[in-house]
């Protein structure tokens, strides 16, 4: 077996003799990534992680003598930390570095076919979880990032000191376009900012784009005109081709309306990419839904972290993306939550395990995206996501908007009613969270939709266990 | 349950106008105001006043009331300007605006006086 950097020799070597550097120091520009191994009985940890290293960079399962043509001891990624997972023996933390020229510039399709290709595959492993990814500045730089970003959204839709209010037209197929854009129009007229198109909703025979399209934005309009305030519908231009997605967002601008939808995960990263940058040359904001993430996010030893898929959505582009609750119907732990979504909104986000994070994370100057919370909330939901979220997201209803015994436009109204109680009561220094009742009962006394809404959701929790949660010890 | 309600909202109504943050709260009393500006000035923000003739309320760019009250943190003095723009201009909307330098956006923006909209 000869040593690396002299002779060919062919052959099997262990994984761990190239690509476990425990004495490695990481460089400001390596991209880093942890993982969690699951290895295979009798696999020693540090061979498992050396192969996840290997493979997910430069290695193959045996030499070949075109290794010796190149640096391979430059270009290759280096297991370079192992650490328990707390509360689970079954399995291990492994920190792998990769050289930033690994990558091509701009391009989270690449990065991620790297750390999370051939590798998840890989026979000596039982599972793998992408846990954390730390994507230097440097190549950062290198993304376009949320076509506009929150600051310059809260201009544009000239809504400033508050969350943001929508609402998800329901139900979520067989509509027909002209009933559809009576739902959004009530929904506008009645308080809410944006109402949107439910994730599977693209082009159906029930409903074609186009017609959805014409219809919604003479109820975006009107509602504008009724209220003095600005409103948006997200309009879905998820479509089976590029070409057809473009085709359908240059209608959505061709109707001056201000804000586009895609579904990342499903769509891809090549294509959502392109339409964020499309979206930011022609000035339309971005919502970016998630159909797929939990598919890959939600098992706790296999797939990819939530974390990883929001950091590369803030890096490919959009300026909203969804988030998760923690209080609806969807899974959510509250601390895994208020660190992933620090990831959306924040220039600097220091490594903080109590919250998942294992890396220090610097955006730059790339703006931050708006979070939001969607999924059988209401307006007994609201205190505890003011509280949760801050100002700097989107409350996405549904049922919660739509199911109010009196129509669309009295649950809008109650939404906004209670959003703004919450919201200055928060000001004026209360305690949202556990006043939230307080609160809500007095804005009801001067608002007949609130009431209604209240009496009507009264008895409606979400309280089963969230099945992937944070590695604690106590978990 | 209660009697269900029409939702009395009407393109013909200038009074079904809504104008920002809290403006589907009743409007503002002089003790709530106070609270605002006092959590404005608690965050650093810069304290500011605009207006506008109701009519033209979806304009970006209402009329700016002197200038920004920079290092104001005085809560008196900025409820005494607020009150000063509100009397000058009695027949508009007045919004108190709270800008944060730092997220180069308002903080807060809250119509703290109502324009008659008829």
């Amino acid at each position: 077996m000869g040593k690396a950097g002299s002779g060919y020799s062919a052959g099997v070597k262990d994984y761990r003799q190239t690509y476990w550097e425990p004495d490695y120091p990481v460089k400001d520009t390596d991209l880093l990534a942890c993982f969690k191994i699951t290895p295979q009985e009798g696999v020693p940890r540090e061979e498992a992680a050396a192969a996840v290293a290997a493979e997910s960079s430069t290695g193959t399962w045996t030499t070949v003598w075109t290794d010796l043509l190149t640096d391979l001891d430059h270009y290759k990624g280096r297991a370079y930390r192992i650490e328990d997972v707390p509360g689970d023996p079954s399995c291990f933390y492994a920190f792998i570095a990769y050289p930033i020229d690994l990558f091509e510039e701009g391009s989270v399709v690449n990065v991620l076919t790297s750390l999370a290709g051939n590798v998840f595959g890989f026979k000596a492993i039982r599972a793998l979880r992408l846990e954390d990814v730390r994507f230097p500045l440097a190549y950062v730089m290198t993304c376009g990032g949320p076509p506009h970003g929150i600051a310059v959204e809260r201009d544009i839709m000239n809504k400033y000191g508050r969350p943001l209010l929508g609402c998800t037209i329901k139900p979520k197929l067989g509509l027909s376009a002209k009933n559809y854009g009576r739902a959004v129009y009530e929904c506008l007229r009645g308080g809410l900012d944006f109402t949107k198109d439910d994730e599977n909703v693209n082009s159906q025979p029930f409903m074609r784009w186009r017609q959805r399209f014409d219809f919604v934005a003479e109820a975006v309009k009107k509602a504008e005109a009724e209220t003095g305030e600005r409103k948006g519908h997200y309009l879905n231009v998820t479509a089976p081709t590029p070409e057809e997605m473009y085709k359908r967002a240059e209608h959505a601008k061709a109707l001056d309306m201000p804000i586009i939808m895609h579904d990342f995960l499903t769509g891809g990263f090549c294509a959502h990419t392109g339409l964020a940058n499309w979206c930011r040359n022609n000035g339309i904001l971005l919502h970016v839904h998630r159909a797929l993430h939990a598919v890959l996010d939600r098992d706790r030893h296999h797939g990819i972290h939530f974390r990883v898929l929001a950091k590369c959505l803030r890096l490919s582009g959009g300026d909203h993306l969804h988030s998760g609750t923690v209080v609806g119907k969807l899974e959510g732990d509250r601390e895994a939550t208020l660190g992933w979504i620090d990831l959306m909104r924040e220039k600097f986000i220091p490594e903080n395990r109590a919250r998942g994070i294992f890396f220090d994370q610097d955006f730059g100057f790339m703006p931050g995206l708006f979070p939001v919370a969607s999924g059988g909330i209401h307006v007994w939901h609201i205190p505890a996501l003011v509280a949760i979220f801050g100002d700097d997201s989107v409350m996405q209803f549904g049922g919660g908007t739509l199911g109010h015994p009196w129509g669309n436009a009295a649950g809008a109204c109650a939404n906004r009613v209670a959003l703004e109680a919450c919201v200055e009561a928060r000001n004026q220094g209360r305690q949202v969270e556990k006043e939230g009742r307080e609160i809500l009962v007095a804005a009801a006394r001067t608002s007949p939709e609130l009431k209604a809404a209240m009496e009507t959701w009264k008895e409606i929790k979400f309280e089963f266990d969230t099945v992937d949660k944070l590695d604690t010890v106590d978990a | 349950m209660s009697e269900m309600r029409d939702y009395k909202s009407r393109r013909s109504d200038p009074a079904s106008r809504k104008f920002g943050t809290f403006s589907y709260l009743p409007a503002m009393t002089p003790e709530r105001i106070r609270k605002q500006v006092e959590f404005i000035v608690a965050r650093g923000w810069t304290p500011a006043l605009e207006h506008t003739e109701p009519t033209h309320l979806m304009d970006n760019y209402w009329y700016m009331w002197k200038l920004p009250l920079f290092g104001e943190t005085n809560v008196d003095r900025v409820l005494a300007e607020a009150e000063a723009c509100h009397k000058a201009n009695p027949n508009n909307h007045v919004r108190l605006v709270g800008y944060d330098k730092l997220k180069q956006t308002q903080g807060a923006a809250m119509v703290v006086f109502r324009g008659k909209t008829v």
